[in-house]
């Protein structure tokens, strides 16, 4: 097994707490989900965005902050109970916006996407591709 | 921080008020930690962004907030939904979404929102005194409030809207507080030509320049000229909050919290400096577009919702430069615009050249257009922003004239003098 490897345990903020574990996908620059991600497909269909056309479906998202529209919150409703949002969302910075859309999915539906900001220049250390977990109580990142 | 709540608002908490009224305060409690607020404010209006349908969830919120009793504390107005209710047959959907979008707007009305059905409520049905504790979504409305108005809101969205618009109250953190309202960083307008700078063009290329470069620090505008106008002021705000997330931004010596640069940056020195040249405005413009100048399908006009004033300025020029049959010329705008309109017989005068009026609504966040393909012209930054993602046809953008004489041409018309 390759369970040897030291895993790197980054210190986070819980906007929304939860476990969670998946694949990163790690976004060069913000995205505002309305208009920026499809929640039929999850995939990413800001044009001007680079990573146009990814899908974020079960991935633990990473981006610096969300950008533009408030109704971002609804898109990543939508994705939840669609089934195609990201296994979790881990941030630069806090994003209200962000953390709305997945509590609501907990009071609605009963699930959504821990949301987590990560402290000091943890973000700068996540890499696309990397797997990772966030803990129960979203106090931590792990990469695995 | 722990979050300490006043015995009203633990009574909302417990239920007291019944189980729509404690959903509703468990979201702002929530949102009051996630951004590390120590006790809730009360708010004096709301608008609610949350009647635009996107998708069953929505409804499932609405439908969850109404069964359990819950109504607005506060005057609250409506953003656009996914109809227009005055002219229904211009949904191009399917039936069920169009059902389902028409019984979400029913729902908010239903919890005690005003069916205004705008996304620029400032303007003419809600303007909230400088100073005032709001609650707002809707990004252009927010910035728009807090940076023309000189009204506090945070940069609030669907959801959290209606939830503090039932309780009554919002997080103490954010844009509610004096201390985080001083300004970071300096755009300094140089050289830029008199033409463009008294230009309507100028609000949204310079609002798209002024997100991109902000993020999320609050900007601070000098050398726009006096007597700027309102919507202008408009459309720089709507352009800054689609590529930034610019939720206020002051303008040296015009807007109400910066009567000077002094005063706009609360003492202290901006962060950051970007002097606004004309190539970085002609770039920004040139940034708004995804494709090059040529042929055109659609003009869109109206986002933020077109005026009274927009509409006065429109009507000679289309009268002048009809649009061809062939390009789809459509202005979204509120009813208090249609109601104008149909006073003063502009509505038929429209009509018959082939310029469509939609209301309660806008062309990209609901099926209007019949285009499916092709390039939609505008001269919202807010627009060009959205409607290659949410459309899905290509952009480029011009000034109002610009808009107007290549709908008439059937292809990209450019003013030789405005960009000189």
């Amino acid at each position: 097994m390759t369970g040897s490897a030291p895993r790197l345990r980054l210190p986070a903020r819980a906007l929304v707490p939860g476990a969670a574990r998946g694949r990163l996908l790690v976004l060069a620059e913000p995205l505002s989900l309305w208009g920026g991600l499809d929640p039929a497909s999850g995939r990413i269909i800001d044009r001007r965005h680079p990573q146009a056309g990814a899908r974020v479906s079960g991935r633990v998202l990473a981006l610096p902050h969300g950008r533009g529209s408030s109704s971002a919150s609804s898109v990543l409703l939508e994705a939840v109970r669609l089934a195609t949002a990201p296994a979790a969302i881990l941030l630069a910075e806090s994003d209200p916006i962000l953390a709305l859309g997945a509590a609501v999915a907990r009071e609605l539906y009963g699930r959504g996407p821990p949301v987590v900001v990560l402290d000091g220049d943890g973000f700068g250390r996540l890499e696309d591709g990397g797997e990772v977990a966030v803990v129960e109580g979203g106090e931590r990142v792990i990469l695995c | 921080m722990s979050l300490h709540l006043r015995d009203d608002e633990r009574a909302m908490l417990a239920g007291e008020a019944g189980e729509g009224t404690a959903l509703a305060m468990r979201i702002v409690a929530r949102m009051a930690e996630v951004c590390g607020a120590g006790e809730l404010l009360a708010i004096e209006s709301a608008h609610v962004d949350g009647c635009l349908y996107h998708g069953p969830s929505g409804l499932d919120f609405a439908q969850r907030l109404v069964d359990g009793g819950a109504r607005v504390r506060v005057p609250t107005t409506l953003n656009v939904g996914a109809l227009d209710l005055l002219h229904p047959g211009h949904f191009r959907g399917a039936p069920e979404v169009a059902e389902r979008a028409r019984r979400l707007m029913a729902a908010y009305v239903e919890l005690g929102c005003q069916p205004t059905w705008t996304c620029a409520p400032y303007q003419y049905v809600q303007r909230p005194p400088r100073g005032s504790q709001i609650a707002w979504a809707e990004s252009n409305a927010i910035v728009f409030a807090n940076s023309v108005l000189g009204a506090r809101s945070e940069r609030y969205g669907d959801f959290i809207d209606v939830c503090a618009a039932i309780t009554g109250r919002v997080p103490a953190a954010g844009l509610h507080l004096q201390e985080n309202r001083r300004g970071e960083i300096l755009f300094r307008l140089r050289g830029v030509g008199e033409n463009l700078l008294h230009a309507d063009v100028l609000g949204p290329v310079l609002g798209y320049l002024v997100g991109e470069r902000s993020g999320r620090r609050i900007p601070v505008i000098e050398g726009l000229p006096a007597g700027i106008s309102e919507d202008v002021l408009k459309a720089l705000g709507a352009a800054a909050a689609s590529s930034g997330a610019v939720a206020l931004f002051h303008a040296a010596g015009i807007t109400p919290e910066a009567p000077t640069l002094e005063a706009a940056f609360g003492g202290r020195r901006p962060r950051a400096v970007v002097d606004v040249t004309p190539q970085l405005l002609r770039a920004a413009r040139d940034r708004l577009a995804t494709t090059a100048d040529g042929a055109i399908d659609v003009v869109a006009l109206g986002s933020p919702h077109f005026s009274i004033a927009e509409f006065a300025r429109l009507l000679p020029l289309v009268e002048a430069h009809p649009p061809r049959p062939e390009v789809e010329f459509v202005v979204c705008t509120h009813r208090v615009a249609v109601a104008w309109l149909e006073r003063h017989g502009h509505l038929a005068t429209l009509a018959e050249l082939g310029v469509e009026v939609v209301a309660d609504t806008c062309v990209v966040v609901t099926p209007i257009l019949r285009a499916k393909t092709g390039t939609l012209m505008t001269n919202s930054g807010k627009f060009a922003h959205y409607a290659p993602g949410n459309v899905g046809l290509e952009v480029v953008f011009g000034s109002l004239e610009e808009c107007v004489r290549s709908a008439h041409h059937g292809r990209v018309w450019r003013d030789p003098e405005l960009w000189r």
